[in-house]
């Protein structure tokens, strides 16, 4: 496992303190404190309508809080609200220290531009300005998540659901983020292409010693790839811990309730 | 042996005298006079000064003979007179309450105080071309009655007295009105502008977006709450008598569309409008901005923006005609400069593509 | 009714004041797009109604005025706009691009190099180098505020992938002073190195869009490109067939319905000079004499 230089593991890179939000008389979480350390994974669970995809949206700092707030440790190693952020550090944050991986990869990619310029483009937007070594790394990342080199100049028009979300998730690990937010990541694949996904995903989030925060209403997604899990319901957050323990042994009647509908694989 | 052509000026010389005897025609026929067209093809006269955001019947029946019928050249032509005149200030906001209406339609209600009116309109008639029109004509009298002195309250006003529609937005005293033809537009763009963009735009254009729009393209339920025609009075601050000048009428059309209702959490729902003004007795433009107006409040009211006649920066960039027409027809401009550079990459790409070909042809024979 | 009076260059001093304004913004920011209040005149929008307004807000009685579509001063629309500043402003007018203080183009930079003291006014279609990637103005503006300009790069990566070469071949997008991208307006890749650290003042006014750019002179201006596929210039490969010019950006002209073609250089005030001079092309055994058609 990677680890990356000169890191202090003990400070954590992700805060959230008293996070909530809510529209009008409408609250959709509230309450949300956690931190969130290097390499490590958290996940998020609820049935929808529980706050969680809201939550995401808080920490990515795509949505403004109504309470609490959320800090990021920049490479610098301060610690940095992220609603005191300019626009412009929070778009470079995301095109460099950060990924999101929709679960809708049609999102998250230009669907009709070629694959190599999907990977390519937040290299060119660093600065980096040599076709062939921009094509070659774009090649080198398609080679890790799997995808036929041949294909570096086909659109993700004209990829299955399985390889265009294979190829978000490379296009967001080029700059190397230390941070990836990750939305039902398997959400609308078949089983047979979710397994080989997780798969990939456990073993890169691993090699590039990445800390994420990933999304889903699948226990097994969360048992597959996460140290420690919240569970939500309601907006609020019922349960959390370490995933094994909190799945195998759940103490909340709702967690139960949720592990106990889980189809053994 | 090739010489650089020479005489541009000439040609350009001859081809105005060309389009001034075209535009007289045949010296026998008489020549149309700006009382013919002004008083007989007024509804054209109507829409040339709508477009051309200029109030004056003569200039556009001017323009419309200097255009020769050509519609988007004459509101060009009236726009650029306009361009050049000095500025006074800005008028008092015209009050279409007090109108002298000779026209006043509700579909909402059945009737309404002061009653509906029908005027003179194309509605009920059957399309059938009048041949007794190509000789001329002598129409019957129109019937009279006593004018009647009943109020018209606006039909908009009646429904906002239960609070059943959304108040006009009211603007706020201390910021001055916009003048899209002095400030850059910006998206989003506030009220104040896109009302000027709408009432200049094409009608055309509107026309076939509020069409949309009923068709399904961002629909929103439109009744059409108010239609009325007729004179209001315009009136100037003068600031050294200290009251407002009168300068005269001016004939308006005048709709207001009744929309879709909408509430939220904490105000409880009530119908939503569209405003539509046009000079003179130009009612499809009226109706079709007013339509416009309100797909173009989608953000606003919160709706989903999915179809053309909602995308504020579409509809708003490309709903003047006179800007679309420079544009379009600027393709008959020599490009022959650019085209080379085209031709020289295209040759060599087809070069190239050959030479691969070959190559290619060349490995296959070789197995 | 009353007939207008028109002041001097067409546009009243208010409106030359506001375009002056715009103009002095662009200069201290060079290649970012200014907003202006693009008035109506008296030509059609996309006709150089742009370029019209920045030289109307520019020229002085003293100015000695060029006009060239094409890098020719005799094509229809160049003789349209010389004829109406002929009119309205009086000013003395040229064809030749050494004596001109003010010179306003379509689509070409002149070949003689310019000196200081003279104005390049350029006629701009569309002002934003993004508009094919991204049609909202919204997002573009957010784009040059923050120096995203990864789309742009997106783009020619896509033409090398597809085509092997960069597939742009006029309005070839520039960094200016190493901060904004611009377009040059549709003038050929052949004359972006003149843009460079070019003595003159480079203005740039595009009237329906309602923009206007600017490059100060001795500034900075580089063609965008990759490493390994740098920017080169294209040019027909023959000399010009009226004067020999190996080095000027050459016109294709179809002599017969065989396909015969010639090549002589776009510019035809760089074209003349050097005939006067005694130039020769393969078309030319005399120096180049004036025919008038009758």
């Amino acid at each position: 496992m990677a680890e990356r230089e000169n890191e202090d593991r003990d400070q954590p890179l992700l805060m959230a303190e008293g996070l909530g939000k809510s529209y009008g008389r409408l609250t959709a979480c509230r309450d949300v404190s956690f931190a969130l350390y290097p390499g490590e994974v958290l996940a998020i669970v609820g049935e929808s309508g529980s706050g969680k995809s809201t939550l995401l949206q808080l920490l990515s700092a795509q949505l403004a809080p109504s309470a609490g707030h959320v800090s990021y440790r920049m490479r610098d190693g301060v610690m940095r609200d992220l609603a005191a952020l300019g626009e412009a550090e929070r778009r470079f944050l995301f095109r460099t220290d950060w990924g999101y991986v929709h679960q809708d990869p049609a999102l998250g990619l230009r669907m009709a531009v070629s694959a190599g310029a999907n990977v390519g483009e937040r290299l060119m937007a660093v600065g980096w300005n040599h076709y062939g070594r921009i094509r070659d790394t774009a090649a080198s990342w398609l080679e890790r998540v799997e995808i036929d080199i041949d294909r570096i100049d086909d659109a993700p028009r004209t990829y299955s659901g399985g390889m265009r979300q294979r190829l978000q998730i490379a296009r967001n690990l080029v700059t190397q983020p230390r941070l990836v937010f990750m939305d039902e990541p398997t959400g609308g694949l078949d089983v047979s292409v979710q397994a080989r996904l997780l798969d990939l995903l456990r073993n890169l989030v691993s090699e590039l010693d990445l800390a994420a925060v990933v999304v889903t209403h699948d226990l097994a997604v969360a048992r597959l790839l996460s140290h420690r899990v919240m569970v939500m319901k309601g907006g609020r957050v019922i349960e959390s811990g370490l995933t094994d323990q909190v799945l195998d042994d759940p103490r909340e009647p709702y967690t139960q309730l949720l592990v106990s509908s889980i189809l053994p694989v | 042996m090739y010489v650089a052509v020479k005489g541009g000026e000439r040609a350009i010389e001859n081809a105005h005298r060309l389009l001034a005897h075209e535009r007289r025609g045949d010296r026998e026929i008489p020549e149309v006079s700006l009382d013919q067209i002004s008083g007989q093809l007024s509804l054209a006269v109507d829409r040339v000064m709508t477009e051309g955001s200029l109030y004056d019947r003569d200039l556009a029946a001017l323009a419309i003979k200097q255009a020769r019928g050509d519609m988007i050249e004459a509101i060009f032509l009236l726009r650029a007179f306009r361009a050049t005149l000095p500025r006074f200030g800005v008028t008092e906001p015209v009050d279409t309450g007090q109108m002298q209406a000779r026209r006043r339609i509700s579909s909402t209600f059945k009737d309404i105080p002061g009653g509906q009116i029908l005027g003179p309109t194309f509605d009920y008639t059957h399309r059938l071309l009048d041949p007794q029109l190509a000789e001329a004509s002598i129409p019957e009298a129109p019937a009279t009655g006593e004018a009647s002195s009943a109020a018209m309250p606006r039909v908009t006003d009646i429904l906002g007295l239960d609070g059943l529609i959304e108040p006009s937005p009211q603007a706020d005293a201390n910021t001055p009105v916009g003048d899209l033809t002095r400030d850059p537009l910006a998206f989003p763009a506030g009220r104040d502008l896109r009302l000027q963009n709408l009432a200049r735009a094409d009608e055309g254009f509107l026309l076939a977006l509020g069409y949309s729009s009923q068709r399904g393209y961002g629909r929103n339920h439109p009744f059409a709450g108010e239609i009325r025609l007729g004179e209001v009075e315009v009136e100037f601050m003068a600031e050294d008598v200290g009251f407002a000048v009168p300068l005269g009428p001016i004939t308006l059309t005048e709709c207001q569309m009744v929309n879709q209702f909408k509430g939220s959490a904490t105000e409880a729902p009530c119908f939503t409008r569209g405003y539509g003004l046009a000079f003179g007795q130009s009612e499809r433009k009226a109706m079709s901005m007013a339509l416009v107006d309100r797909t173009l409040r989608a953000r606003e009211l919160g709706e989903e923006v999915a179809a053309p006649a909602q995308d504020e920066e579409f509809v708003m960039s490309h709903s003047d005609n006179v800007e679309a027409t420079g544009f379009v027809e600027h393709l008959k401009l020599p490009h022959y400069v650019d085209f080379q550079s085209e031709l020289g990459l295209l040759r060599k790409l087809r070069q190239e593509f050959a030479e691969a070909d070959a190559l290619s042809d060349m490995q296959e024979a070789a197995e | 009714m009353n007939a207008p009076a028109y002041n001097f260059a067409y546009l009243d001093e208010q409106t030359k004041r506001m375009i002056r304004r715009a103009i002095l913004k662009a200069i201290a920011i060079p290649g970012y797009q200014v907003p202006f209040a693009s008035r109506e005149m008296p030509m059609p929008y996309g006709w150089g109604t742009g370029g019209v307004q920045v030289t109307a807000a520019i020229l002085g009685p003293a100015d000695v005025l060029k006009v060239i579509d094409q890098g020719s001063d005799d094509t229809t629309n160049a003789i349209s706009i010389r004829k109406f500043f002929a009119k309205t402003a009086g000013v003395a007018t040229t064809t030749a691009t050494a004596d001109a203080t003010v010179i306003q183009t379509r689509h070409r930079i002149p070949e003689a190099p310019l000196h200081g003291g003279q104005v390049l006014v350029y006629q701009v279609p569309i002002p934003e180098p993004l508009r094919f990637l991204e049609p909202r103005e919204t997002e573009t503006r957010r784009m040059h505020a923050l120096g995203e300009y990864g789309l742009m790069h997106v783009k020619l990566y896509e033409d090398i992938s597809r085509f092997g070469h960069i597939a742009t071949s006029y309005a070839y997008p520039v960094k200016v002073n190493a901060r904004y991208v611009m377009d040059p307006s549709p003038t050929p890749k052949f004359d972006n190195p003149k843009m460079d650290n070019c003595p003159a003042l480079q203005l740039f006014g595009a009237g329906r869009e309602k923009r206007i750019y600017a490059i100060p002179p001795y500034t900075s201006v580089v063609s965008l490109d990759f490493e390994d596929h740098p920017f080169t210039r294209y040019r027909f490969d023959a000399p010009c067939a009226l004067c020999g010019a190996g080095d000027s950006y050459l016109d294709e002209i179809v002599t017969d319905d065989k396909g015969s073609r010639m090549f002589v250089c776009s510019d035809t005030d760089y074209c003349e000079t050097r005939q006067q001079r005694g130039y020769c092309g393969s078309e030319s055994a005399a120096p180049h004499k004036e025919r008038l058609h009758g």
